[in-house]
């Protein structure tokens, strides 16, 4: 892939960290009185690096949207504290909410689900104009104007309703209302795993084009392993809720360290028949297990195929320790060893 | 800022869009046009709301008989005799301008009930649907006893307990109001129903993050979505309050002579059906047909306004 080659990395490893979450919680309680919860965000620490794009990957049901809402403060945390900009935003209310709230915005999954039908474009658009007053009226018309040229529509369409739109010109729309109020940060979740491969191209080319433009942050979520990797700095993989691993982008992919993230690699095929025939990939075992009651120790050691068990991985929960390159974090006992 | 166009490298962009825009509100005008039945549906409407509105001014200039006015030679007669198109009752009223006037009491307690309604459910399933939690809880159980009631009974009760003297409009009054109190509780119930799924929906999450208020929240994007059902439903409601109301004057504790309404003449007519079906058929007739119509329109507009139904 041409953008495997684009080496090293934009983002040096010394830039000053945007988001900063220590040890974020999230649980949704589930009726009854024995006080049990979906531990959705079990326990993360993540850094967003000023400019980077972070990817995000993992399997449905591990946390990664949940994860992103309480980032943008659209969901309150059950405990930790979500540092954006040297300002922990768990703690914020109204108005400095809303200060927050501007240089931080969302891209949603699905492009259909993320536009009010009932209102038009123009006023979709002038929405986060409108909430944060900036300039006057007539200055906002002309900036929904701009903003669908910035993102390749006829700025003609202000009067249309998103039920006229195809998909990829719905989802250029919320990414135009992404960047309406000029943020800093944008959360992508999911942004393009509605959208079919080539409309999906052009979004992250144009999501790339922005963020030259405008030197923006992103945190980009998606399963699609090839789409992360095409698009991220660093990469970090979750598994029920808690982040196992983190590195630059072409450590992860080079030399895992966590057992389960070598098996996420395995399942994306390669474009060589001949490599693909004799390739092996990792199969995991079992299910994902329920985020409800996650696993003792290690919650990976389930399925893992390197646990020992009965011993450490079944006991003691592994922290996030430098493995392999540097900058690389991974949660196991025998990070490598697989 | 400079705002370079961030085309695509390599894929054109899609400027093809269908030329004419074709907002929510007009779409669903198209289709509710095509529906014949829900056309026919307002049409009577129309033609009643303006039969309501100038047979005063006809009985003033003796167009039409006094609906009052007892006229001794010509008790119960068929259709057709003496100038009575439609006959005469029981004490040689016309039945005629009967209907006319009666029109008047109808169509008002079905449509201001509404008017009453609309605020309380829409506060009620609004605050109740957006706030959940103990406010739902509170508010909902409420709610709840509410519907307990049996609907008649209570009105009956409020209105036999409740009785205001005066001109047939203010005689309306505990009429409005008591049916109004057993009615808004649908309404309250639909719209929380209504809220709680809007609420999960990605948009007010993408509304919620470019900074609107809760306030700006419901108006702007909760009670546009939801007003769909909410019209068919106060559509719907509207033959409801006009049946009670009929029955209520059947039962005699609705509005008093000599204001002539639909239920009375019926009730009134009941005592001579045999020798003067007349004074019964067409009163009858005219409740039927309010109701249907009504019910025609609400019909039509729970197909045009679902864009399910788009072809």
């Amino acid at each position: 892939m041409q953008a495997a080659e684009r080496a090293p990395a934009r983002v040096a490893a010394t830039d000053p960290v945007l988001v900063h979450i220590k040890g974020a919680y999230k649980h949704f309680p589930i009726g009854g009185f024995g006080g049990l919860a979906v531990r959705a965000v079990d326990g993360v620490d993540l850094e967003i690096r000023r400019g980077e794009t972070l990817g995000l990957v993992g399997e449905s049901g591990c946390g990664k949207s949940t994860l992103a809402r309480l980032i943008t403060a659209l969901m309150p945390v059950t405990a930790g504290s979500i540092m954006f900009d040297g300002q922990d935003i768990t703690r914020l209310r109204g108005g400095g909410m809303r200060r927050v709230r501007r240089k931080m915005q969302m891209i949603f999954q699905d492009p259909f689900a993320s536009l009010d039908p009932r209102m038009t474009v123009g006023d979709i658009l002038q929405e986060p104009l409108d909430n944060f007053h900036v300039g006057s009226v007539r200055e906002r018309r002309q900036r929904v104007q701009e903003l669908l040229r910035l993102v390749g529509l006829n700025p003609n369409f202000t009067n249309r309703y998103p039920h006229e739109f195809s998909g990829g010109q719905r989802q250029r729309i919320g990414i135009a209302r992404a960047l309406a109020v000029n943020p800093s940060f944008i959360v992508c979740d999911e942004a393009v795993s509605a959208l079919d491969v080539s409309i999906a191209a052009q979004i992250i080319n144009l999501l790339q084009d922005l963020q030259r433009e405008f030197q923006l942050t992103y945190l980009f979520i998606a399963h699609d392993l090839a789409v992360v990797r095409h698009l991220s700095d660093r990469i970090a993989v979750m598994y029920l809720g808690k982040v196992v691993e983190t590195a630059d982008r072409n450590d992860i992919y080079d030399h895992p360290q966590h057992p389960y993230t070598k098996a996420l690699l395995s399942s994306i095929p390669v474009p060589d028949p001949v490599v693909e025939r004799d390739r092996a990939p990792i199969t995991l075992k079992g299910e994902i297990p329920s985020p409800v009651n996650p696993p003792s120790g290690c919650r990976f050691h389930p399925r893992c195929p390197i646990a020992r068990v009965p011993g450490v991985c079944s006991e003691v929960e592994p922290p996030l320790e430098p493995h392999g390159a540097q900058d690389q974090v991974a949660a196991c006992h025998f990070a490598g060893q697989a | 800022m400079a705002l370079p166009v961030a085309a695509v490298e390599g894929a054109p962009i899609d400027w093809e869009v269908p030329e004419q825009q074709v907002g929510l509100w007009s779409d669903a005008w198209q289709r509710f046009r095509r529906n014949r039945l829900a056309v026919l549906g307002l049409g009577i409407v129309i033609f009643l709301v303006g039969v309501a509105l100038i047979s005063p001014l006809l009985v003033h200039f003796g167009i039409i008989h006094d609906p009052i006015k007892q006229q001794v030679e010509s008790i119960e007669t068929p259709p057709g005799v003496n100038g009575h198109l439609f006959g005469t009752d029981i004490l040689g009223r016309d039945t005629l301008s009967r209907l006319m006037l009666g029109s008047q009491v109808s169509l008002t307690v079905g449509l201001l009930v509404q008017g009453i309604i609309f605020p309380i459910g829409l506060a009620i399933g609004l605050t109740a649907g957006y706030f959940g939690g103990r406010i739902d809880n509170l508010l909902m159980r409420f709610t709840d006893i509410w519907y307990a009631f049996p609907d008649l009974l209570f009105v009956l009760v409020v209105v036999s307990v409740w009785s205001v003297n005066g001109p047939w409009f203010v005689q309306l009054i505990p009429i409005f109001g008591a049916i109004a109190l057993v009615n808004w509780v649908g309404l309250a119930r639909l719209v929380r129903g209504q809220v709680l799924s809007i609420k999960e929906k990605e948009y007010i999450e993408a509304a919620r993050a470019s900074g609107s208020s809760p306030l700006k929240l419901i108006l702007k994007h909760m009670l546009p979505n939801s007003l769909g059902p909410i019209i068919v439903t106060l559509t719907f409601g509207i033959p409801n309050a006009i049946f009670l109301e009929a029955v209520l004057s059947f039962l005699g504790v609705g509005i008093r002579p000599p204001q002539p309404t639909w239920g009375q003449m019926v009730a009134d007519g009941t005592e001579a059906i045999y020798a003067n079906p007349t004074s019964v058929v067409f009163p009858a007739f005219a409740i039927g047909f309010t109701l249907l119509a009504f019910s025609f329109i609400g019909d039509g507009l729970r197909d045009a306004l679902d864009p399910r139904m788009r072809r």
